[in-house]
């Protein structure tokens, strides 16, 4: 069958690697030419995204669809179960934006590399595809071959073209996101053997696109599809085991194959475990964040930007794509950890952050305090029994925390931008040599201090909107870490303000190289005044991004929350009823049960009413920027 | 029965077993001897050895594959042959083919490198083909002696190979510690082989499973011990030539002592061999298996009488011989149906299966933490190809604990070894090609001389990243798809038994591939970060613009391919394993 999308979406998965192999065939010694060949290959990933972004044309994220889009399966290695499976999503489709809106200022930033040219564009286009791929591959094994494809060239980009502990910095990058790769892989393979698609209904096949029929084929058509694929597993024709997200997704939600106790706790527990700090390894969260600082540092500017703008965002993107779905259980039991860990990180990384006087370990550090935002965020899973299973504020929390990940990979790229432009010139980083580059490079301060208004999170940029609805959310979750996460933004504020005053105020520049410290040029204010407009767009009107968004993560939070009332909280009444009924025997009527009926207080029309409820928090927040 | 029958019974059983059959090692046979037999005829005297090895070993790749079973629903038989000494069946041609092809490969890999020179070709390849045929002899062993014979048979030559480089003071010191210690190895496997013998009354693989697992619940503790012993002892033998953790001291030095050529023929054939043969043994020892069936002839008759003769058997046997009457033209499913199952089986191959764990573990691990210091890329070589053995040995132990419970998965582990031998070829004998063709040029096998290589031959530079990233085990490259069929095996295995070992198995696979990169890096760093500067100046091969080049373009280009498409291999291997047990 043909499916246009496996076109489209190969496409621009994989035009990055085939121009790395076509620059392998460039003569050595071009330099501008190798560079604008590069550029122009990073654009013509960038306009079918765009196109892709645009509404109103042939191709166009359906902001209404909440389930997987663009979705296409093929057989890749059958005797193992894997599909060369990918699609988009309201999760995934921003951050391949963000990737290829990146990756273009990125290498508008390489410029200022100057040895081995050839060889860096190679690498760099061989990192892209990487990076895209990850966000939209649905197959776990074809995740996993992305995720560690991107592991190669980081390596040599920070080992190769890096600053003065670059070999130091690029192996304990690779050894840590290596270390957690293989945790990944031991989860990967122990759901892989537990999976069994016949234990699904054909209605959970369809939603996880298992019949690999085209979406918009007739609904009778997939459910008799799905119960084909049912009888042939059960006849053992074909093998149950699967690597299909979505549909190890609906095993973990709906079914109890992941629930067999290992040395006491399920298998979900041991796979969130094993698949979160994986992830946390790359966010990175406090305490496997160490080798952030190192790599950030030494990594030339644009391969920072790309590290701190798409890398880190896929740690991230792994936890609420794949641990939360696959392994609520694990989520649940465990939200106050992840919570937790997110805080730490604020916490810390701020702190940290105020003691430097290396300006871009300043910014490093500043990545890891954003991203425990992310973390929180994500982990507020406040719709339990107490809160009557109201999905509001951890919906508010999930989507503050995507919005974090675009508006930080945004402002953060355009931070580490800043620190490379004036590195460039001056060749030292020290905070306590600046001063008084507002005389001398005024253009340059303004779009600076700009960008770093927006990592503070002023409002009316784009680093506000994301820390607002994340602490906002953990109010109901928990007291204590809503007031420690509101007062980051004080700690956040007094590094960043104390940065910019060393750096661009004052009146008189006390460093090195004064004389190199020309005007900003058109090239770095082509990147710095595109990260800026950016950032004021996404903070003046948001729902540019949340528009995507908000139809799949209200269906995430929604299911999860389902899961929740129907799973656990039966588990839980099982588990007290058991309690309560040991008491009674032992001392009759000394306890009263009080019994919480389900279903009270959630009936089906309160759910659509809050369901609507949180769409209209965007509708709110629009009400309130723009106007009614 | 009388003399004359038995001779003539035993004349009709060799003349079916040797053809088609043992054709291969007929035809490698008659290689060698038409080698050493050219240097009589004058005119022939200046004919290049190699070109004889390399049509004789592509004649014997061509027969090593049964072509009429290819395609055709008709699968491929197991029977045993030479009166149960050998045992033929889809495992044997995989194996079979595996080193044949790798002979060719190896051919022209020597050819290009230019050790052997003429005057020591015809030498150093009888003894290489020599090797090969006692390896082909491994992988279809199914009787201890055999088991000896083919151990000795493949490495008695590889003590001559190591000392090839005559002069060179390292070379006689390596073929000496091999020499030693594998008579050292041999004797005490013999000894073992013998209270195996001694006790079970047999050395013939599926009898020797028929009385162990029959006699186990009633052996009195001293018989226990004496098998254990003997089981033991012969592991050792086994485990020298796997290079396996405590008996692979002489793996480094041999391995820094011979030249680059040797080393690739050691660590891909010799480690494939002796893997293969680990699988034999546990599996024959393991798996009790009805049909004793011998190569196929008119008087099938005969061959249960040859077969009875053959053993010390005792009355159930001859009940199990009733039971292969029936079994005798069934396929595959009837195996699974007729093969007996009892409890003290799965004890037999849980003890196996830990004993074989227990190698595995320490062997990875000590491999890939004793690679950190070396300085020589050979001997860093030597530790990375203990390390492989250790990773193939992983799947054995989940085969032998699924063997019970899920056939079909248990040979998909044997499989996922199959598959990662097959990877595995590729890798080594790219990285020694690589080491070899360097030295030519370069002239040294220091790491520190590899310095900045990317700035001189960037092309062999990328290959050999390449190679040293796939051994790591990282996509996209073949390697990872071997780590990762490996470790699926283990987690079947534990998903499907409950055995917690695997699991730890698993994790000790994991944290070993995370060490690993440390070593591996090592080298790519010295390669491409550093400038070169500091190196003696000599222009090291390039790739586009010579024959060691483009054998080192060949040999690279399958981990990439491999790892886009390895559903081919993967269903070879699976095949392989069709009537394993």
């Amino acid at each position: 069958m043909s499916n246009p999308h496996v076109g489209l979406l190969s496409f621009i998965v994989f035009v990055p690697a085939l121009g790395a192999a076509a620059l392998a065939f460039f003569p050595k010694g071009k330099d501008e030419a190798i560079r604008l060949f590069t550029l122009a290959t990073t654009i013509v990933v960038l306009v079918p995204v765009l196109w892709i972004a645009l509404p109103n044309n042939g191709q166009s994220f359906d902001i209404a669809a909440a389930s997987m889009q663009k979705v296409f399966a093929l057989e890749w290695i059958p005797s193992f179960d894997i599909q060369y499976f990918m699609g988009m999503d309201g999760i995934s489709f921003p951050l391949v934006v963000l990737t290829a809106v990146i990756c273009v200022m990125a290498m508008l930033a390489s410029w200022s590399i100057t040895k081995y040219v050839k060889a860096y564009c190679i690498l760099f286009l061989l990192l892209e595809t990487g990076m895209l791929g990850v966000f939209m591959a649905l197959d776990f094994f074809l995740f996993y071959v992305f995720w560690e494809v991107m592991l190669l060239p980081m390596y040599f980009l920070i080992g190769i073209w890096g600053g003065s502990r670059k070999e130091y910095a690029a192996i304990k990058f690779f050894l840590y996101t290596l270390v957690g790769s293989v945790l990944m892989l031991i989860a990967i393979l122990m759901l892989y053997f537990s999976s069994d698609l016949a234990s699904l209904t054909p209605e959970q096949l369809v939603e996880a696109r298992a019949d690999h029929l085209p979406a918009d084929a007739d609904d009778v058509l997939k459910l008799a599809a799905a119960q084909d694929l049912i009888d042939q597993v059960n006849s053992g024709e074909v093998s149950g085991h699967t690597f299909n997200i979505l549909a190890l997704a609906q095993m973990g939600q709906h079914t109890e194959l992941f629930d067999a106790p290992i040395l006491g706790c399920s298998l979900q527990h041991w796979a969130f475990v094993l698949l979160f700090i994986g992830f946390i390894i790359k966010v990175p969260s406090v305490p496997f964040h160490t080798w952030l600082p190192d790599a950030h540092v030494e990594a030339p500017t644009p391969i920072s930007m790309i590290l701190a703008g798409v890398l880190l965002k896929m740690g991230g993107y792994g936890i609420i794509r794949i641990c939360y779905p696959i392994c609520p259980h694990g989520g649940y039991d465990f939200a106050y950890v992840v919570c937790l860990i997110g805080v730490v990180s604020m916490v810390y990384g701020a702190l940290a952050a105020m003691a430097q006087t290396d300006f871009k370990r300043l910014v490093a550090y500043s990545s890891v305090s954003h991203m425990g935002y992310v973390v929180l965020g994500l982990g507020v899973w406040s719709a339990t029994a107490e809160n009557l299973y109201n999905p509001y504020y951890w919906n508010m929390g999930i989507k503050g925390a995507m919005f974090q990940m675009i508006g930080h990979g945004v402002s953060s790229a355009g931070m580490f931008f800043m620190v490379g432009v004036v590195y460039d010139r001056v060749h030292h980083r020290n905070l306590n040599e600046f001063g008084g580059l507002y005389g001398r490079m005024p253009l340059y301060t303004a779009l600076a201090i700009g960008l770093f208004f927006a990592g503070l999170g002023l409002p009316g940029l784009c680093g506000f909107i994301g820390e607002v609805f994340v602490v906002l959310s953990v109010w109901k979750f928990s007291y204590l870490l809503a007031v420690i996460s509101a007062s980051v933004v004080i700690l956040t504020a007094g590094y960043i303000l104390w940065a910019v005053q060393r750096v661009y105020l004052g009146a008189e520049y006390k460093g090195p190289h004064e004389e190199a410290l020309v005007p900003i040029n058109l090239r770095e204010l082509t990147v710095a005044a595109t990260l800026f407009v950016l950032a004021i767009w996404f903070g003046v009107y948001p729902n540019t991004v949340l528009r995507y968004m908000d139809s799949t993560i209200d269906q995430q939070v929604i299911e999860l929350t389902e899961w929740t009332r129907d799973v656990k909280a039966v588990e839980e009444e099982a588990a007290t009823e058991a309690v309560e009924t040991a008491k009674d025997r032992d001392a009759p009527g000394l306890h009263d049960r009080v019994e919480i009926k389900h279903g009270e207080g959630t009936s089906a029309a309160e759910w659509t009413e809050l369901s609507v409820h949180t769409n209209s928090v965007k509708e709110d927040l629009h009400a309130f920027w723009i106007g009614p | 029965m009388e003399l004359h029958q038995l001779v003539a019974e035993s004349i009709a059983d060799t003349k079916a077993s040797l053809w088609p059959a043992f054709g291969p090692e007929l035809i490698l046979c008659a290689t060698i001897l038409v080698m050493l037999l050219v240097k009589l005829i004058p005119g022939l005297r200046k004919l290049d050895a190699f070109l004889i090895v390399l049509i004789g070993s592509l004649a014997a790749l061509y027969f090593a594959f049964p072509l009429k079973h290819f395609g055709s629903s008709d699968p491929l038989p197991r029977y045993e042959l030479f009166t149960g000494m050998l045992v033929y069946d889809a495992f044997t041609v995989y194996m079979r083919a595996f080193l044949v092809f790798f002979a060719v490969l190896f051919a022209l890999f020597t050819r290009i490198s230019g050790i052997p020179d003429r005057a020591d070709a015809v030498d150093f390849y009888c003894m290489v083909l020599g090797a090969i045929v006692g390896m082909c002899l491994m992988v279809s062993a199914n009787h201890l002696l055999v088991v000896f014979l083919a151990v000795e048979m493949a490495s008695v030559p590889s003590y001559a190979l190591a000392a090839m480089l005559k002069g060179r003071r390292e070379s006689s010191e390596a073929a000496l510690k091999y020499s030693i210690y594998g008579a050292g190895a041999a004797g005490v496997m013999l000894y073992g082989i013998s209270l195996l013998a001694g006790i079970l009354g047999s050395a013939h693989f599926p009898t020797m499973a028929a009385e162990l697992s029959q006699r186990l619940p009633e052996l009195s503790p001293q018989e226990t011990m004496v098998l254990v012993l003997g089981g033991l002892m012969t592991t050792v033998g086994l485990a020298f030539k796997l290079s396996a953790v405590p008996f692979h001291f002489w793996c480094p030095d041999v391995f820094e002592g011979a030249s680059a050529e040797v080393n690739a023929f050691l660590s891909v054939a010799s480690k494939g061999a002796a893997l293969a043969l680990l699988v034999r043994v546990s599996l024959g020892l393991g798996m009790t298996h009805a049909e004793v069936a011998g190569p196929p002839t008119p008087e099938i008759q005969t061959q249960h009488a040859i077969s009875t003769a053959s053993g010390a058997l005792a009355a159930p046997e001859a009940a199990l011989m009733a039971v292969a009457d029936e079994s005798l033209v069934s396929s595959d499913a009837d195996h699974v149906d007729t093969f007996t199952f009892r409890d003290s089986g799965t004890d037999v191959r849980h003890f196996i299966g830990l004993v074989i764990a227990l190698l595995a573990a320490v062997t990875c691990t000590f491999g890939n933490l004793a690679a950190y210091g070396q300085t020589n890329i050979k001997r860093l070589l030597a530790y990375s190809t203990i390390a492989h053995a250790g990773y193939m040995m992983l799947p054995i132990p989940a085969a032998l604990e699924l063997a019970g419970v899920d056939p079909p998965a248990a040979k998909a582990a044997i499989a996922s070894l199959a598959l990662y031998m097959g990877i595995y070829l590729f890798m080594n004998l790219g990285a020694f090609a690589i080491v070899a063709f360097l030295r030519n040029t370069l002239g040294s096998e220091e790491i520190a001389d590899y310095s900045g290589l990317v700035r001189q031959s960037p092309g062999v530079a990328i290959c050999l990243a390449t190679i040293l990233f796939s051994l790591v085990g990282i996509p996209p490259l073949a390697g990872f798809v071997g780590k990762f069929a490996i470790f699926a095996s283990l987690a079947e295995g534990y998903v499907s038994t409950g055995q917690v070992y695997l699991i730890v198995l698993l994790i000790l696979g994991g944290l070993n591939t995370v060490i690993s990169l440390f070593y591996y890096l090592r080298v790519i760093k010295v390669m491409t970060f550093e400038s070169g500067e500091d190196r003696a100046p000599a222009t090291p091969y390039r790739m586009l613009s010579s024959l060691a080049g483009l054998y080192t373009a060949l040999v690279t280009a399958p981990l990439i391919l491999l790892f886009v498409s390895w559903e081919s291999l993967n269903n070879w291997a699976q095949a392989a394993m069709q009537n394993l047990f």
